[in-house]
């Protein structure tokens, strides 16, 4: 089943092609990666998700139902530019905002005390918002976006100005969310990321589609059959290091043992780092 | 209703704010203090006043005993050497010693003052006036003519101007200076709202583009449910302020008007008149004071005060929906100066022509500036206290209405691209496309 299906959309600013012709489908309870390089048109879709923006076609479907006004309350969005107003406390900023999401203001209260305590930050309540560190801050802009319960969650650059333990804890709370029955709709530049998270993920280029999969059938797919093997010959000379590239893994093998004792044999998959600058440079090049 | 949950962020966030409370809590102590601190001064200035005793040194002999005393300065006529006069003011024996020489033709034009303190202006105008009374009369006696017949003959000419209308009973004194004021005023009070309250509707705005709270909000709410939200939340907040200078400033009028006792006002009014008469200007049986009472009664202040919120919410909302355009189209307040500038012009040429308009308030001048919706505002408010024919102030209103409703509508498009645009500057020519998307 499918939660988020996005149908054949297309968008232009006056004569600039936004977004072309763009389909996903992202099933439910999953993690999506949207990828791309600055300016490949990833703000322009997460916006038409949001409604900010309309499509000049296509169309976006939410739980198998056309997207309306209504569904503001079944998503939840972290933008990459994110703030908050700085002179409102943090509590009432947070219940507002939950407010605008739809909430009732007893109910948002309740909530927002429940993923402070959970969160160690219950002393900030009061706090007003230009008290808090940056980090801080992104916290709070954390929970205001997961707070209204949201289907479907919408993080641009979720892990930027986090430092690594709250990186690892935002990325426990993301895969916790997805546990209990969230979608995910993921987009960053941090590739390590994205294998660590991501289901799967589509890479756009300048409003175009250039790839779309899991994560693990996309690192098949762009192998270049090379191994990583060490073994220790029978002359008795120390662990050798050899990076063989071949079709036929199997024969490698029995050649190496015949040669002496293998200690490791490790196929070398490409990163998704590799793969997205080798599809993005390239698809720069054709474009010339 | 969304927009609701936005009106009261937006007020509530500004009125708990501490400038609010200071501005709206101290404004109307200062009017107060601006009506009534002349009235109490001059009831009390006598009991602030030293008595003094000034010694009298005439070489003429011509003012013996004919200068009025005050009620702080007793005269001694004395018939002493000046020098003499003089070291008994050091010794403290006089405060002061007024010397008038002797002259060749007798009547005296110069005189000197001495003292070891600095002299209140009172006390030397009061001399002057004495002296100058009693040499004029000597003049005339002189000259063969009875002073009593110059002071019979002096006038004062009470013109009145009276405005016909059309109905029998609508004939009304007219009083062209208070209205004038008045109109000025009010003008100005509108002038400064619209532009407050209306650049606050850019702050706000430009708040949330530059802390990027903005993208949060747009995927919650529509931006127009946004701008309309905070254009709202504004307007109350200036209302609220306008009530409570109100409510305020009667509170403290009355507690300070149970301080002080009518009746020292009216004496107050009354030793005015007496110092007018004094002075030798003669005044009929209409006292000053009493002919403003009656202008101040003769003015329909409950029309006024509709106009005002009328025009104050009209034009708040025509220049606000702009304002909010403008900080939707720039990335930070200094960038704003270049559609401020033209913006702020419209508003400023009626005050620039109020003159003319308040001196000739049926002119043509005055009647196109009442109409079109950028200026009426302040133009209305300046032609108000002089009563505007009921259907020009309908059509003006309406005018001004209609406006704000294109004026909003149009905005909320420059808006709704700009508050999503960062990093490049705006230029006319860029939010003339946007209203076009």
């Amino acid at each position: 089943m499918n939660y988020l299906e996005i149908n054949h959309v297309s968008k232009t600013y006056g004569t600039k092609k936004v977004l072309n012709d763009i389909s996903i489908k992202v099933p439910e309870k999953s993690i999506f990666g949207l990828l791309g390089p600055n300016g490949a048109g990833k703000t322009t879709l997460i916006r038409i998700l949001n409604q900010i923006t309309m499509p000049d076609s296509g169309q976006v479907l939410l739980n198998g139902k056309p997207l309306c006004p209504s569904d503001i309350a079944n998503i939840g969005y972290l933008p990459e530019e994110r703030g908050l107003y700085k002179k409102m406390k943090v509590s009432e900023q947070a219940i507002y905002l939950a407010q605008l999401k739809g909430m009732d203001k007893k109910e948002a209260d309740r909530r927002l005390r429940h993923w402070f305590m959970k969160f160690g930050i219950a002393s900030w309540w009061d706090k007003k918002v230009e008290e808090l560190s940056k980090g801080m801050q992104q916290k709070v802009q954390f929970i205001v976006t997961v707070i209204h319960e949201p289907k479907l969650l919408i993080f641009d650059e979720p892990f930027s100005g986090f430092d690594p333990i709250n990186v690892n804890l935002l990325k426990n709370e993301i895969l916790e969310l997805r546990d209990k029955g969230a979608t995910i709709l993921f987009s960053t530049h941090n590739m390590a990321s994205v294998e660590e998270l991501c289901d799967n993920i589509m890479l756009i280029n300048k409003g175009e589609k250039i790839l779309e999969g899991s994560v693990y059938d996309i690192k098949q797919q762009y192998k270049n059959h090379s191994y990583d093997i060490v073994y220790k010959p029978n002359d008795g000379s120390g662990e050798t290091h050899l990076t063989v590239n071949t079709t036929n893994p199997n024969e490698l093998i029995q050649d190496i043992i015949s040669k002496g004792e293998l200690v490791s044999f490790n196929e070398i998959l490409p990163s998704m780092n590799e793969i997205f600058i080798n599809l993005v440079s390239s698809s720069n090049q054709q474009n010339q | 209703m969304k927009i609701g949950i936005i009106i009261e962020r937006e007020y509530l966030t500004r009125v708990k704010k501490r400038s609010f409370l200071i501005i709206t809590f101290l404004a109307p102590i200062f009017f107060a203090a601006l009506m009534f601190l002349p009235a109490i001064l001059m009831t009390q200035s006598d009991k602030f006043e030293e008595r003094r005793t000034i010694a009298v040194c005439d070489e003429t002999t011509l003012f013996t005993n004919r200068l009025e005393e005050t009620d702080a300065n007793t005269f001694l006529y004395i018939n002493k050497d000046i020098d003499e006069a003089k070291s008994l003011v050091k010794d403290g024996e006089y405060d002061a010693v007024l010397y008038i020489p002797a002259t060749t033709l007798n009547v005296p034009t110069n005189a000197e003052i001495y003292s070891m303190k600095q002299l209140p202006m009172s006390l030397t105008s009061h001399i002057r006036s004495q002296m100058k009374q009693v040499v004029e009369r000597e003049k005339l006696l002189a000259s063969g003519i009875d002073p009593a017949i110059v002071k019979a003959s002096a006038t004062t000419i009470n013109l009145q101007t009276i405005k016909m209308s059309d109905k029998d009973d609508g004939e009304q004194k007219s009083f062209g200076e208070f209205e004038f004021i008045l109109g000025l005023a009010l003008a100005l009070v509108i002038y400064f709202v619209i532009f407050i309250f209306g650049s606050q509707v850019m702050r706000g705005v430009i708040e949330e583009k530059t802390n990027r709270i903005i993208e949060v909000i747009v995927s919650s709410v529509k931006p127009f449910e946004l701008m309309m939200g905070k254009i709202i939340g504004i307007a109350l907040v200036g209302l609220t302020q306008f009530l409570l200078w109100g409510v305020l400033t009667l509170v403290i009028s009355g507690v300070a008007s149970s301080f002080l006792p009518t009746q020292d006002v009216f004496s107050a009014g009354t030793v005015m008149t007496e110092q007018i008469a004094e002075a030798g200007i003669n005044t009929t049986d209409d006292s000053t004071l009493t002919e403003v009472f009656e202008v101040i009664n003769s003015i329909n202040f409950k029309d006024i005060l509709w106009c005002f919120l009328l025009y104050f919410i009209g034009g708040y909302f025509l220049y606000s929906a702009m304002f909010a355009a403008v900080g939707a189209a720039v990335d930070n307040e200094t960038d704003t100066q270049q559609f401020v500038t033209p913006i702020s012009l419209l508003l400023v040429i009626p005050m620039v022509c109020s003159s003319l308009i308040a001196s000739a308030p049926d002119s043509s001048l005055a009647f196109w500036i009442s109409m079109i919706p950028f200026t009426s505002p302040v133009g209305m408010m300046l032609r108000i206290p002089f009563g505007v024919p009921i259907w020009q102030v309908v059509l003006s209103v309406a005018i001004l209405f209609i406006t704000f409703i294109i004026f909003t509508w149009l905005a909320s498009k420059v808006y709704r691209t700009g508050i999503l645009m960062y990093g490049k500057k705006t230029s006319w020519k860029e939010i003339f496309k946007w209203i076009k998307y």
